[in-house]
């Protein structure tokens, strides 16, 4: 049981982006990326998504065994692989409640509800956990929305459906110091035995809060370099330039 | 086409939605005016209708009017041109007066409407329910209490006849005969519709409601429907409609006058859902006095072409119109609906909101006349049109008429074309929605702000309408 990419490549138009990407993430385990601009970063977490702009030219993505590079977009959210977006979208005239609930529903057998006193209830625990205001129930989905509240929105989200695989992208980006260590206490009271997280990141910094098992160097489309935390603060000194020099990068 | 059918299930919620209206029950006809429309079917109506003479002079006059004025192609579709004016029967009826009981109701009447949920949402909410069969009502019932307090709700025959001081002062007068061709041909042959009298400080707490059912086919269904809210009062009026699909055009010509004098309030509430082969050709128009309010709500889901302008003629001081409506195209469909604001008094406001939708090769049509004169002072329009474009074939139009002189107003225009975008679907598909209900959402997103100003049982309905409409518009 775990996710499995293989030798993963993908273009958007005719460029290739990702080269022969490898990563295994069980559950139970915190993976970290990094990596330079233009390394294949967001690209990654909208490929294993299955975002219509791209295409996997080979390799495979493996969910628990199943093949998800067949299934559709939602099918691989129902599957328990969950994105917590760069740019969260807003989406007018549906409130978050709403949406949420749309969401949960969605994951149930045909004819099935949601209890509507469980779910409120989970849902004010989940946003008082995460220091959101009651009146973000009613508002329209991330309209008006600060960046931090976005980025707690999309934390809130992966709460409430508990996913098994979680993507975080770029989920720092945009966040004062504050609003960094509310989400990280989310997304580390999230960690289970039963969970695996891939969180991509720009900076260290993310990750003195939501600390990783493994930490993975990507650049030009590939995992050069796996290693422990503290290859994270390495990076943060030197720089990346040394990266595929260095006796520990993986073979080309 | 004579279809028998079997008895529909006991419990109505096992009928889905979309056939629903898609049924019909054997014509049993006791007065048919036949196909086609001369003086002999003015005669007709009038006869069997014991009209006065006033009324008989005035329909005839109306008809020659009719025939005198040209289509409107010029500027309306030219699928105008595809109404055979002969091909159609004028009036139709079993003769019966409207009962008061629904055990009184002639059996496949009432499986009609029991069947629409018609008696049932009267029970719960209702002050009072008109229910049309093709030419004349078949049920007419207002609370006691509503009754008790003065508010006249019948028929526009009944109201004629029963209430000619008041009916004659007003009728006509919102919108005359030679407003345009089919107010012409509406006022030669109308049937049925409503007339309703509100008394001066009265508030009529619950709706008034309307429902127009059209049964047979090959016909022309022409509802006149009037209301008077005298100083001080208010009022609610819903109707619906519904009609079978059949493969031969059916022609729905309606005029609805509104009269709104000092300080009183009228809102006028429709959730439009005719099948496919429907030509809905409507006048809406209301007139508001000093401090007074119309305010036209109004939805257009089906028919093959609907044209509808509902208009307030702001005729006191510091009277206000507003138009807030929603209309949605799918294949084969054309909603050309939009407003007309009249301002002839200073300080008056107007408001117009509409939020249309296309779908497949559905094309909607926005037409918005504001007309501010010269002479006003401290007047107001507000004007925001949205459209959505759900598929790469949709299309809409808008054609905004604004006219306004002088220097002492303040008008304003926003309007908008979008498509869903799609990162929006990306995001609602990563959460577990399929396409289709990523696409519902969505729309019903953007309709959500309007949609909250229908009373609640009509917003459901309408929630539910889109759906299905949504539903294989995708892929």
């Amino acid at each position: 049981m775990s996710l499995v990419i293989k030798d993963l490549h993908a273009r958007i138009a005719e460029r290739e982006i990702l080269k022969g990407l490898t990563l295994t993430i069980e559950p139970g385990k915190v993976h970290a990326i990094m990596g330079p601009n233009g390394s294949g970063k967001s690209t990654l977490s909208k490929v294993l998504c299955g975002h219509d702009d791209y295409q996997v030219t080979s390799g495979e993505v493996l969910l628990d065994g199943q093949n998800i590079l067949d299934m559709s977009i939602d099918a691989r959210s129902r599957a328990g692989l969950f994105l917590a977006f760069q740019y969260p979208h807003e989406i007018p005239g549906v409130s978050n409640a709403n949406f949420i609930r749309a969401a949960k529903k969605a994951r149930l057998p045909e004819g099935e509800d949601i209890d509507a006193v469980k779910f409120y209830k989970q849902l004010y625990a989940r946003m008082d956990q995460l220091e959101m205001d009651r009146s973000f129930t009613s508002r329209s989905v991330n309209e008006g929305f600060s960046g931090g509240e976005k980025k707690r929105n999309e934390i809130l989200q992966l709460m409430m459906l508990e996913p098994k695989y979680a993507v975080l992208d770029e989920t720092d980006s945009g966040l004062d110091i504050d609003a960094l260590k509310v989400v990280s206490r989310g997304v580390n009271a999230m960690r289970s035995e039963d969970r695996g997280f891939l969180v991509i990141t720009h900076y260290q910094r993310l990750l003195d809060y939501i600390q990783p098992d493994i930490v993975h160097v990507l650049m030009d489309g590939k995992i050069v370099m796996t290693g422990e935390p503290s290859l994270a603060l390495e990076l943060e000194a030197k720089g990346y330039d040394w990266v595929q020099a260095d006796d520990r990068a993986l073979a080309a | 086409m004579n279809t028998e059918l079997e008895a529909p299930p006991d419990d109505i919620s096992d009928i889905k939605i979309d056939s629903v209206g898609d049924f019909t029950f054997p014509e049993r006809n006791k007065y048919d005016s036949g196909f086609g429309l001369s003086e002999k079917t003015i005669d007709y109506i009038c006869d069997v209708k014991g009209d006065p003479e006033w009324i008989r002079e005035f329909r005839k006059k109306a008809l020659k009017v009719f025939n005198d004025k040209p289509m409107p192609t010029h500027w309306a579709t030219k699928d105008l041109e595809n109404i055979k004016f002969d091909e159609f029967r004028y009036y139709l009826s079993d003769g019966q007066k409207p009962k008061k009981s629904w055990d009184d109701v002639p059996e496949d009447v009432k499986k009609t409407f029991d069947r629409l949920g018609i008696p049932e949402q009267e029970r719960k909410f209702l002050a009072g329910v008109e229910a049309q069969y093709d030419s004349e009502a078949a049920y007419s019932n207002i609370k006691a209490a509503v009754s008790e307090q003065g508010v006249i709700f019948v028929n526009s025959t009944e109201g004629l006849h029963k209430h000619p001081e008041i009916f004659r002062k007003w009728f006509g007068k919102v919108i005359p005969t030679g407003d345009n061709k089919f107010s012409a041909l509406n006022s030669a042959v109308f049937s049925g519709g409503s007339f309703i009298y509100v008394p001066p400080g009265v508030k009529v707490k619950h709706p008034l409601q309307a429902y127009f059912r059209i049964n047979s086919e090959q016909f022309g269904q022409f509802e006149r429907t009037l209301i008077i809210a005298d100083e001080g009062s208010e009022i609610m009026y819903m109707e619906g409609c519904t009609a079978p699909k059949f493969d031969t055009a059916t022609l729905h010509s309606a005029v609805v006058e509104l009269v709104a004098l000092k300080g009183a309030k009228i809102q006028y509430v429709t959730v439009q859902n005719w099948s496919s082969n429907v030509f809905n050709l409507v006048t809406k128009r209301g007139i508001a006095m000093e401090d007074a309010e119309v305010r036209w709500i109004d939805c257009n889901i089906g028919s093959r072409l609907t044209m509808k302008y509902p208009g307030v003629v702001m005729k006191g001081k510091g009277a206000r119109g507003e138009v807030i409506s929603i209309a949605l195209a799918n294949n084969g469909q054309h909603q050309d609906t939009g407003a007309k604001m009249i301002h002839a008094a200073d300080n008056t406001t107007s408001n117009v909101i509409s939020k249309s939708i296309s779908i497949g090769q559905g094309r909607s049509t926005y037409r918005g006349l504001v007309h501010i004169p010269k002479h006003l002072k401290g007047c107001k329009n507000n004007t925001e049109c949205d459209a959505l474009l759900i598929n790469s074939s949709s299309r809409t139009d808008t054609y905004p008429a604004i006219s306004v002189r002088g220097n002492d107003h303040a008008t304003q225009h926003e309007a908008s074309v979008s498509q869903v975008s799609t990162e929006q679907i990306f995001y609602l598909m990563q959460r577990g929605l399929s396409e289709a209900e990523a696409m519902s959402l969505s729309v019903n997103g953007f309709i959500n702000d309007l949609a909250k100003e229908f009373p609640m049982e009509y917003s459901v309905e309408l929630k539910r309408l889109i759906d299905l409409e949504m539903e294989g518009s995708v892929g």
